[in-house]
């Protein structure tokens, strides 16, 4: 996994709350099996109208936002299904950091295992970013997200700290395969499926068998 | 003093460190759509599937619900997805139900179902509507592609505890109202993001008073509260319905296990960190109106104004759903002309839902040009339905009656609405382009689904049952 340190990039605002996995990737794009791709159908509810035409209002249709590897949300983002394929969409199209006001758990514990950063800050600083974001000569101008600092600095100079979960902290700063740290414990996870298996003998007859 | 999360919590922890732990998990029900890059996951890195006898795959949300779909799946990529799950399950050893064995059905209708779910137990899908088997006391929640395989590779995943929600309805449900009409006011009360940090315990007479399938329904949207699971203490209506299932124990073990379970419940006087009290008597049959399930109000309200929203971010969001769903600001919500009907999903595919609408149904028609699709939830529910003669009352009224899958819930196989279509749905979405681009969903219960097939527009469902009760009087 791609470690995340410091990003420096272009800040998309998407302020609407409640935006669901649906809408990140609708379910017609699930059918891969590939993790890659995925780009090309996010937001697509959005992005076009009903007769495929590209929606000039959609933030992701402009120029200025081309690119951009941060997107500032509405709260509740990622909320719904837990298709992870939202967050592979989402790093396809470049984006590897999402800020807003509060996050879905599925979608947020799918975020960490992708290199994708979600920040969490309250309604009224969102709110400033995504106006940032979004209005005068500020607009399309770089933030830089700082993991290690724990900061963003928006493109008019100001600096926003942030409170992030330590373990997440630490698994996206190293780009660790945390299956490969859970089969370190692979003596604890034994000892667990025995003492278990002690607590609760009647499990013995509880077998089903499908083949 | 312990809630039931905390005693399920307790109970998987293998390893913690402070707020981190590695939490056992005890079934592993695993679909076509989420899977096949977890089993390539796995494939590259030489890890074999740590226990497969804690893992059951089926096929549900890809599958036709046409009655030819074992001769020919025309969606080349649909077929592949199916193939490839096949394949995984044949070279990692883990036990599969093919989509033409009659056990085949949704994922969360046949776990209960085979009695693969039990009490006390944790289970993890990559689906987020795992939240269902909440219903029988289990700890059990929706995980992405990573963490399916993360479970394949070791059967435990790292997690952090999340906070305990208790949603309280001590009074009856009334007659006549369902399951599906109190998940629906819950997820209205709580909100879409109220539940988001918690495991929810549902507690009180109005769900107490529920049967298992009931249940099922409610813990299933727990989710669409934002809740990271849904639970319910298990009881004497549990223990009955797992009694005698393919997976549960047997015998003197199934005895021991019971005693076992009682223990679950939560301790008196434990305390959550966030309560929610409803009055049941206070609810009528429930319809959705917007593309967020919170959208859901009583059937004898109006379309709201989105000026009367007072969060400016909720004023947006009402805004922007009425112009997609194509509705007027004070419009009565009885009486909305609708397109299409489908009865069924992991929310109301189960035979108490079948049978919900078949009352209303039975002997009446469908009004002209109303599209119904009736798709069971498993293939045991088909046949006990069609046992029942349930199927000759649906295909009598007009309806379509097909093979089990996840259909018209999410749109992946060709069971989709047309861009515009206004559709009464007893599913757990409205988003956006959920049910097909472009197509409008209200959720309702599969009775209120019945009564907008007979009528094509969105009906309050007590007018027919009172109906009944006179002519049986």
């Amino acid at each position: 996994m791609e470690k995340f340190l410091s990003l420096t990039a272009v800040a998309v605002p998407l302020p609407m709350i409640n935006v669901d996995t649906d809408i990140i990737i609708p379910a017609r794009a699930l059918k891969t099996t590939a993790r890659d791709g995925l780009g090309t159908l996010a937001f697509h509810a959005l992005r076009f109208d009903g007769e495929g035409n590209a929606r000039e209002v959609c933030v992701f249709n402009q120029a200025r936002y081309r690119g951009a590897g941060i997107l500032i949300a509405g709260a509740n983002f990622g909320c719904g299904s837990s298709r992870e394929h939202a967050a592979w969409a989402l790093r396809d199209m470049g984006v590897r950091c999402v800020i807003a006001p509060s996050f879905a758990d599925i979608f947020a514990s799918n975020c960490v295992k992708n290199g994708l950063l979600c920040v969490t800050l309250p309604q009224a600083t969102v709110d400033a970013l995504a106006r940032l974001a979004a209005e005068g000569n500020t607009a399309g101008g770089l933030f830089t997200v700082d993991l290690e600092r724990q900061c963003i600095t928006t493109p008019d100079g100001g600096v926003v700290p942030f409170a992030v979960d330590a373990a997440k902290r630490g698994k996206l700063m190293a780009g660790l395969d945390d299956i490969g740290a859970t089969l370190a414990r692979a003596g604890e996870i034994e000892a667990f499926e025995q003492r278990r298996g002690r607590a609760e003998p009647w499990r013995a007859s509880a077998r089903l068998d499908v083949v | 003093m312990k809630t039931l999360y905390d005693k399920l919590w307790d109970r998987h922890v293998v390893w913690a460190d402070g707020a981190e732990a590695l939490l056992y998990i005890d079934l592993h029900l695993v679909h076509e759509v989420t899977s096949p890059q977890a089993f390539a996951g796995l494939r590259g890195a030489g890890r074999p599937v740590r226990a497969p006898s804690r893992t059951l795959a089926v096929p549900d949300h890809n599958v036709p619900t046409t009655p030819d779909r074992s001769h020919a799946i025309k969606d080349a990529e649909g077929r592949r997805q199916l193939e490839a799950l096949a394949a995984n399950c044949r070279e990692f050893g883990v036990p599969y139900i093919p989509m033409d064995d009659m056990r085949q059905g949704i994922v969360h209708v046949i776990g209960p179902e085979l009695g693969a779910t039990m009490p006390g137990m944790t289970i993890v899908c990559g689906d987020s509507h795992t939240s269902t088997h909440g219903a029988f006391g289990a700890l059990a929640f929706g995980i992405g592609t990573s963490e399916v395989e993360h479970v394949l590779a070791t059967q435990c995943l790292p997690m952090r505890k999340s906070l305990n929600m208790a949603v309280i309805a001590e009074d009856p449900l009334p007659p006549g109202l369902t399951a599906k009409d109190l998940a629906l006011a819950v997820t209205a009360k709580v909100g879409a993001a109220g539940g988001v940090g918690h495991v929810i315990e549902y507690r009180g007479a109005a769900f107490t008073g529920l049967s298992m399938e009931g249940r099922m329904t409610v813990c299933n949207m727990a989710i669409e509260a934002g809740a990271r699971a849904g639970l319910m203490a298990p009881d004497e209506t549990t223990f009955a319905y797992v009694h005698g299932r393919a997976g549960a124990p047997r015998g003197a073990d199934f005895d021991r296990a019971v005693e076992d379970w009682r223990s679950l419940a939560t301790d008196a006087g434990a305390a959550y960190d966030k309560e929610v009290v409803l009055t049941a008597a206070d609810l009528a049959p429930q319809v959705t109106w917007g593309t967020s399930p919170e959208d859901a109000l009583p059937i004898t309200g109006r379309v709201p104004d989105p000026d009367s929203f007072a969060d400016p971010d909720k004023r947006a969001a009402a805004k922007a759903s009425l112009d997609y769903m194509g509705l007027t600001p004070g419009t009565p919500l009885n009486g909305i002309v609708i397109d299409k009907v489908f009865l069924g999903s992991c929310t109301n595919g189960r035979i108490e839902d079948l049978r919900a609408a078949a009352a209303v149904l039975r002997g009446r028609k469908i009004a002209a040009g109303v599209g119904m699709l009736v798709v069971p939830g498993s293939g045991q529910v088909k046949a006990a339905a069609e046992r029942e003669g349930l199927d000759a009352v649906f295909r009598a009224a007009g309806a379509e009656w097909r093979e089990p899958g996840c259909s018209m819930c999410l749109g992946m196989n060709p069971d989709v609405l047309k861009p515009g279509e206004r559709c009464a749905a007893t599913s757990n979405r409205n988003f956006v382009g959920r049910q097909g681009p472009g197509g409008r969903t209200h959720l309702v219960s599969p009775a209120m689904a019945a009564a907008a097939a007979l009528t094509g527009r969105l009906t309050d469902v007590r007018k027919f049952t009172q109906v009944h009760e006179w002519k049986n009087s």
